[in-house]
């Protein structure tokens, strides 16, 4: 494994080089919040590990996104014909992005470039990334990734894992797409694999310590019955304060559902995706007014079965949910998925 | 791979007015470009988003015959906001078609000489069209033992296809009922009475081969269901198709789910056995 040695005093240095062919995106402090964008010259990615408020999923799947446009002028020739709308699909990496959220990536890819259909949206942007992560040395209290398949220095989905050293960082060179990046930064000082190897066991270590992987427990979801989970008692309890704001799935970096919508303006049509929430009662509101989960425990149940026992029915490859913990952090009435994760896990179905 | 969000260009090649209180009409569709015709090749039971620019799509099952080449029909019921729009569009206008979409009636088995008996109410009729269109061409007849259909709807100017359904009750290789909840047209040679009660006077009873495809509104289905069950059907012999609201129809904007299943991908079409294994959200 290749490892590279960036000392911190060449680091805003190497990213304005990496400018020269890269869009950067990273996390930057907002008032008093943290979120993901695409920084202009003269702005650098925050690498202090903070947990941004919405996931970095809008990189590759903004909250809106023209799909399609048309003119609507008869006079045209291709008038009402639909065409795909130009997006800017140069090369962009994100960096500082927590391993987490990288995974997460990896899990949404599963949605959007399949067998039968290819979101080109979404893959085009996908490819044209470069996954720069950076280790979470210090875990929060929140961070439950290691129950979820990830962990604060899981290399899953990411190019290049950078690891913070106090004065330098050692990054980690993961792919091609990893190697690339950091060559067009300029950074190109191996550092000895073995000794740097050690070092970043040994903070890796320190940092898998200070999660409780034993919280939250997923190994019986498999195994339990989609019907009698969906069926049973406890999601009276536990949607009871749900104001179905859908913060949760906002937030959420697995989160994937969209709508799809039509603007006009003067002769011109656009279609857009925007994302959409589980929780609204719109989401699945039939023409005729007759609503498959128009009740709150519906809604409720349906965001917590599909990250926690259709995906992993579905998919077998764990949970849509990495563990990021901001749903927990963010939802308003302190629903937590840790909870109702260990509730479904540890469920007998109740006796007839 | 293609844009799965592309619409095909169409035309509005002709628009009939389908029901005698106008809420229903059929559209015929020819495709702007004669090879998109081809790449639209699909089954009877399947469905495509109907695209107008500006207003959005709306997912709506085929209603033409895989054997009817050189056009795509769909009849529309007036109820929202692109139903309503498509309801004033005139012949000629552009707009798009996305598809085929989702899966069909199990034509491969089917094919292997069953019996098929259709039970439809309303205006749920359009895949059930297509399907008896499919049945009775020529060169598929002989591939499938006996033929019942049992439709109903309210009046007899409800009735869609009507003109269809007359001649195929002329004929002898297909077995028609026919039914209105009620009529004061003295001339009405058909039945009178609910689907689920002349589907317990009419249907053929159960058989190894036999199997029922219903659609329907879901008061007909929830009736039905058990006369079916009465008649010795079991619940892999009832095959239905499923209605849930539908943005992408491809499987990604994840809202048509019943459990894991996604409506739009994993169905429309479902076996009464397979929605028994699945929540209850449609
Ligand atoms: C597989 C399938 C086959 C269908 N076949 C037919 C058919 O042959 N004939 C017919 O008249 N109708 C059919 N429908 C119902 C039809 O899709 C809705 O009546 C239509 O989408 C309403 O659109 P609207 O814009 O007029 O209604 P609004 O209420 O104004 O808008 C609702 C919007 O939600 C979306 N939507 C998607 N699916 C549905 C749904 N099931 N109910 C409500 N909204 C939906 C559409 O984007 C629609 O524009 C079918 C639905 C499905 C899922
Ligand atoms: S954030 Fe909390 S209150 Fe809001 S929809 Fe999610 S679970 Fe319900
Ligand atoms: S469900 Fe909550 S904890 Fe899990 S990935 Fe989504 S936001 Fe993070
Ligand atoms: S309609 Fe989008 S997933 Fe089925």
């Amino acid at each position: 494994m290749k490892v590279i040695k960036i000392d911190k005093q060449n680091w805003t240095g190497g990213i304005d080089k990496s400018r020269e062919n890269y869009q950067i995106f990273g996390p930057v402090k907002d008032k008093e919040h943290f979120v993901f964008k695409k920084l202009n010259l003269k702005e650098y990615p925050d690498m202090e590990n903070a947990l941004s408020v919405l996931s970095p999923k809008s990189i590759l799947f903004p909250q809106s996104e023209k799909i399609l446009a048309a003119s609507l002028d008869e006079s045209q020739d291709d008038h009402h014909i639909m065409k795909r709308v130009a997006t800017d699909y140069s090369p962009r990496a994100v960096i500082g992005i927590m391993p987490c959220d990288a995974k997460a990536v990896q899990l949404v890819k599963l949605n959007f470039d399949t067998d039968d259909y290819r979101d080109p949206y979404w893959c085009d942007a996908y490819e044209a990334t470069t996954f720069v992560g950076l280790a979470v040395n210090k875990p929060s209290i929140y961070d439950f990734t290691l129950s979820m398949g990830s962990g604060p220095f899981a290399e899953e989905g990411l190019d290049v894992l950078l690891v913070d050293c106090k004065d330098h960082f050692l990054a980690k060179v993961l792919s091609e797409k990893g190697d690339a990046f950091l060559k067009a930064s300029g950074f190109t000082s191996e550092a000895d694999a073995d000794k740097s190897a050690k070092l970043i066991n040994e903070i890796k270590n320190q940092a898998e310590k200070a999660i409780d992987a034993e919280k939250v427990k997923t190994e019986k979801l498999k195994e339990k019955s989609l019907l009698e989970l969906h069926g049973a008692s406890f999601w009276e309890d536990l949607s009871f304060s749900c104001i179905n704001c859908g913060t949760c799935t906002f937030v959420c970096p697995t989160c994937w559902c969209f709508d799809i919508q039509d603007e006009t303006k003067g002769k011109k049509a656009v279609r857009f995706r925007n994302w959409d929430s589980c929780m609204s009662p719109l989401f699945t509101l039939h023409a005729s007014s007759h609503n498959p989960r128009a009740e709150k425990v519906q809604r409720v149940r349906q965001r917590f079965m599909h990250k926690l026992k259709y995906f992993v029915d579905k998919y077998d490859q764990g949970t849509m949910c990495v563990g990021c913990g901001r749903c927990v952090v963010h939802c308003p009435v302190n629903i937590d998925i840790r909870e109702i994760c260990n509730t479904m896990n540890s469920y007998e179905a109740e006796q007839a | 791979m293609k844009n799965p969000y592309m619409p095909y260009p169409v035309r509005i090649d002709d628009i009939q007015i389908a029901t005698e209180d106008r809420s229903l009409k059929t559209f015929k569709f020819v495709f702007l470009n004669k090879e998109d015709e081809e790449k639209f090749s699909y089954h009877a039971g399947q469905f495509a988003e109907l695209s107008i620019p500006g207003k959005g799509e709306i997912p709506i099952g085929i209603a033409s015959s895989p054997t009817e080449k050189g056009f795509v029909k769909f009849t529309v019921f007036k109820t929202g906001v692109v139903t309503s729009y498509l309801h004033d569009m005139k012949a000629g206008d552009i707009m798009g078609i996305r598809g085929p979409l989702g899966n069909w009636y199990p034509w491969e088995m089917l094919e292997k000489g069953k019996n098929i008996v259709i039970i439809g109410g309303g205006f749920a009729f359009t895949t059930l069209r297509s399907s008896i269109i499919y049945m009775l061409d020529p060169a598929n007849r002989s591939k499938f033992g006996n033929i019942d259909v049992i439709y109903g709807s309210r009046s007899p100017g409800m009735l869609l296809y009507q003109n269809e359904l007359f001649e195929w009750e002329k004929r002898d290789d297909i077995n028609m009922n026919i039914t209105v909840d009620g009529t004061d047209d003295p001339d009405w040679k058909y039945n009178v009475g609910f689907v689920p009660t002349i589907v317990e006077e009419k249907a053929p009873k159960a058989d190894p081969d036999t199997y029922a495809i219903i659609c329907g509104p879901p008061i007909m289905i929830k009736f039905t269901q058990p006369v079916l069950e009465k008649l010795g059907y079991r619940d892999d012999q009832i095959i239905m198709s499923l209605e849930n609201r539908m943005k992408c129809g491809i499987g990604m904007c994840g809202r048509c789910n019943i459990g894991k299943e996604l409506v739009c991908r994993d169905g429309p079409v479902f076996t009464l056995e397979q929605l028994n294994m699945t929540p209850k959200e449609y």
